[in-house]
């Protein structure tokens, strides 16, 4: 059923038509208007799940682990500071092969304070074992809710996904998004049935001490799941696509990427506002093109590879920051295209901290400062728009 | 199954559940081994109620109605409970010689 | 005559790898031989999360799920909550987790449950420390014992605060069943589980459970010295239902303190003036009991 509503709302249609079982969450800015949607079609009746009102997200966390040992589909929300509480736990659901799915609303972290768009809040779970979604729009992100359910919950796979939204550019804002039935759901997404699980007819233990000659096997087999995570992105779009006629364009969507002198690499809405950029500057004759990260983790190496024959100079424009050394997808992108005979030319761009707004302006001045660079860069990463520096 | 029986179930990481799924009976771990000392029973004072079973908190003391307890020295670790519980002294804490 | 005085089916495997005479491994046998074998045991970080042994070795004959050490008030919401979603609800949920995983790191996930209603039995076993990561104290560490970070001797920085009394703190949360008990009376600790079993909410059972390593204390002792602590009042055994207190044992007349203590080498050291200092605050603290049964008695007839 066409709806409108911001993606939020979206999140919480999500988790009711897959038919999440047990939800615990606890109110976060700008997470709450999920909170407060379940809530209400809880407390309606209209979604049948078990709303567990805990006192901290880290205690979400815990009950929803639980819940999915138990043989319950779990679902979750969450940002920023939320999220990072929840950390210990996150590395936990993976370990314990939870197919948890969590929204989590992209905002920065503080000090200081800010409630505003950040990628910092999910790049800080990469290593986590969590399967990463980027959304672009409230479709995406309603949709995305229902893949990661049917991707995770295979037995081969188990693991859990976050799916990312950012903060009020999709949380607050209301957009056409269509609800699928749930009797459609139902048919592509059957109930979540783990051949293990707590059951009092074949008692078991999990999650027991394990020692050194064992504990790395166990983490290959995690990793073997996340591997075999990647073609099933691109499988569970497909049957997607079948089922509900609408994709979202794979591991890494590409924009106009043909024949481009530059492409710019970005996740989340600032890609939307970016194409329409690429719009207006192909008509100005600028050869551009935009790709943008969907699937985070597994990371999409063979995309990136396949742009990187696409142009000669790219730009990873990163919505977040790991202090060290360059940004963190800027790091994956590059080692992704280490082992390339002609790689690109690399800038690593850092924008929008703390929702720092990236205007059609400011990405156009991206793109002809990407078109504009030459061989033996001097440095492979830059800040911008941060005042005082680099000239902004 | 012994550590190094299950060496044998457990080669390849494929052979392993997607997460430590415990099953193996732990009873297979035969903690006799720790002890210093073992409960010998005189079962001329034994009156048979089973306060010593009660007390083991390594369910090391087989005990049915009406019979006398028997110890089962692949599991009691020689904490000493039941010796100390009995009311009647029956048992008593005995040195172990050899590893049997 | 073989007196069978507790249920003789078994549900914990020998073979475990608790120490010599734990008090933790009473308190796990008798709770399962209380709840039976349709129950969930959710256990943090604790002895017990090290105790059943290696992979793949099962201690337990009923489900048992592994976490995080500060979780196990959210964890037992959360198979609660997955169990009604299912519809099973002849399933008894209970989380088993040590006195630093309740009163000190738990106590929020705690708190939150017992808040928010969740039907389930919350367990305590007290060995007074962080016992599994080497005898720390915590805040149910009695005043005047030695452990590794309070260190006696010279320094003289043996445990100063008072045991956190988390009785008090379930009770102020108007659970509808709260008790205190010991591995060294099985009989009234069975007695207790299965009440809580039968009752609908969120109920907090706290067992006295020694511990002869952490303690400093033969392993013989570990039941004796239940008897002791019972005859001197220092964890006396009592019941709140729905906020009225009826005290298990009321020995006639209490035995010294300093007689639980020579049986237990973490009180070595204290002067005199200490174990005096103690005899006072265990002698308020027993008063305080008598009259909140006496009071919250006398509320519910008057």
């Amino acid at each position: 059923m066409k709806m409108v509503m911001t993606g939020n709302y979206a999140s919480a249609y999500g988790a009711k038509v897959c038919r999440a079982e047990v939800i615990s969450a606890y109110p976060i800015t700008p997470q709450t208007s999920i909170v407060e949607k379940i809530a209400t079609l809880c407390s309606s009746g209209e979604m049948k799940a078990k709303f567990v009102k805990v006192e901290s997200e880290h205690s979400a966390m815990a009950a929803l682990i639980s819940a999915s040992m138990t043989g319950a589909r779990t679902y979750t929300a969450t940002s920023s500071h939320g999220l990072l509480l929840m950390h210990e736990l996150l590395i936990w659901a993976a370990g314990a092969r939870t197919p948890v799915v969590m929204s989590n609303v992209c905002r920065a972290n503080g000090p200081p304070w800010s409630v505003w768009a950040d990628h910092h809040d999910a790049i800080a779970q990469r290593d986590t074992g969590w399967m990463q979604v980027f959304c672009e729009g409230n479709q995406e992100v309603l949709d995305s809710i229902i893949m990661a359910y049917k991707l995770g919950e295979r037995e081969d796979i188990r693991l859990p996904s976050i799916i990312n939204e950012d903060a009020f550019i999709l949380s607050h804002t209301v957009e056409p998004v269509d609800v699928p039935e749930m009797e459609d759901v139902d048919s592509f997404l059957p109930p979540f049935n783990p051949r293990f699980r707590l059951d009092v007819n074949e008692p078991y233990g999990f999650g027991s001490l394990v020692m050194p000659d064992m504990y790395m096997e166990f983490r290959y087999k995690i990793n073997e799941a996340m591997e075999a995570a990647r073609q099933g992105w691109r499988d569970v779009e497909k049957d997607f696509e079948r089922h509900f006629g609408r994709s979202h364009g794979g591991l890494v969507e590409f924009y106009k990427c043909e024949g481009a002198d530059a492409i710019l690499i970005m996740a989340g809405s600032i890609a939307s506002t970016a194409k329409d950029v690429v719009d207006d500057l192909r008509a100005k004759g600028k050869k551009v093109g935009l790709a943008r990260i969907r699937v985070f983790r597994p990371f999409p190496v063979e995309e990136i590879r396949k742009l990187a024959g696409m142009a000669n100079t790219m730009g990873m424009c990163d919505h977040s920051y790991t202090f060290g050394h360059w940004g963190p997808m800027g790091q994956e992108v590059r080692g992704a295209l280490y082992d390339m005979n002609d790689r690109p030319l690399l800038m690593n761009y850092i924008v929008g901290l703390g929702g720092k707004d990236m205007t059609p302006g400011v990405i156009e001045k991206i793109y002809l400062k990407t078109l504009a660079l030459k061989g033996g860069l001097d440095h492979d990463i830059e800040w911008i728009g941060v005042k005082g520096h680099g000239g902004w | 199954m012994t550590r190094e029986q299950l060496k044998g179930v457990y080669k390849t990481y494929q052979d392993l559940p997607l997460t430590p799924i415990t099953s193996v009976n732990s009873s297979a771990n035969q903690t006799g081994f720790w002890k210093t000392f073992k409960p010998v029973l005189d079962s001329s004072k034994c009156i048979k109620c089973a306060i010593c079973w009660k007390f083991c908190p390594d369910v090391a003391v087989r005990m049915k109605e009406d019979v006398f307890p028997e110890f089962d020295l692949r599991h009691c670790k020689g904490c000493g409970i039941c010796a100390n519980e009995c009311p009647k002294q029956a048992i008593t804490m005995v040195m172990e010689g050899d590893v049997e | 005559m073989a007196k069978f005085t507790i249920p003789t089916e078994e549900y914990m495997n020998p073979g475990h790898v608790g120490c010599l005479g734990c008090g933790g491994c009473h308190a796990m046998r008798y709770t399962l031989k209380a709840l039976g074998p349709k129950t969930i045991i959710s256990i943090p970080a604790c002895c017990w999360a090290v105790m059943p042994g290696v992979f793949p070795y099962k201690c337990l004959e009923v489900p048992l799920i592994n976490t995080a050490f500060e979780v196990t008030g959210a964890s037992i919401s959360g198979i609660k909550a997955a169990l009604e979603a299912k519809g099973i609800d002849d399933v008894t949920v209970a989380g088993f987790a040590g006195d630093g995983g309740t009163a000190d790191i738990g106590i929020q996930a705690l708190s939150g449950m017992a808040e928010r209603g969740t039907d389930a039995i919350y367990i305590m076993y007290d060995n007074e420390a962080y016992m599994n990561t080497g005898i720390q104290r915590s805040s149910s560490t009695p005043v005047g014992a030695w452990t590794t970070t309070t260190p006696v001797g010279n320094t003289k920085d043996w445990k100063k605060q008072p045991k956190k009394n988390m009785m008090d703190i379930m009770v102020a949360h108007k659970i509808p069943y709260a008790a205190t008990c010991s591995v060294g009376f099985p009989e009234d600790m069975i007695k207790k589980l299965r009440k809580a079993q039968g009752i609908r909410g969120p109920k907090f059972i706290q067992i006295y459970a020694p511990c002869p390593t952490g303690w400093r204390m033969q392993p013989e002792k570990t039941i004796e010295v239940c008897r002791l602590a019972v005859s001197t009042a220092a964890y006396p055994l009592y019941e709140v239902e729905n906020g009225v207190y009826t005290i298990s044992r009321k020995p006639s007349e209490l035995k010294p303190i300093k007689d639980y203590m020579a049986i237990q080498g973490r009180f070595r050291h204290l002067p005199q003036e200490e174990v005096d200092a103690i005899q006072k605050t265990v002698n308020w603290e027993w008063k305080r009991l008598l009259r909140l049964e006496e009071f919250t008695k006398g509320l519910v007839e008057g």
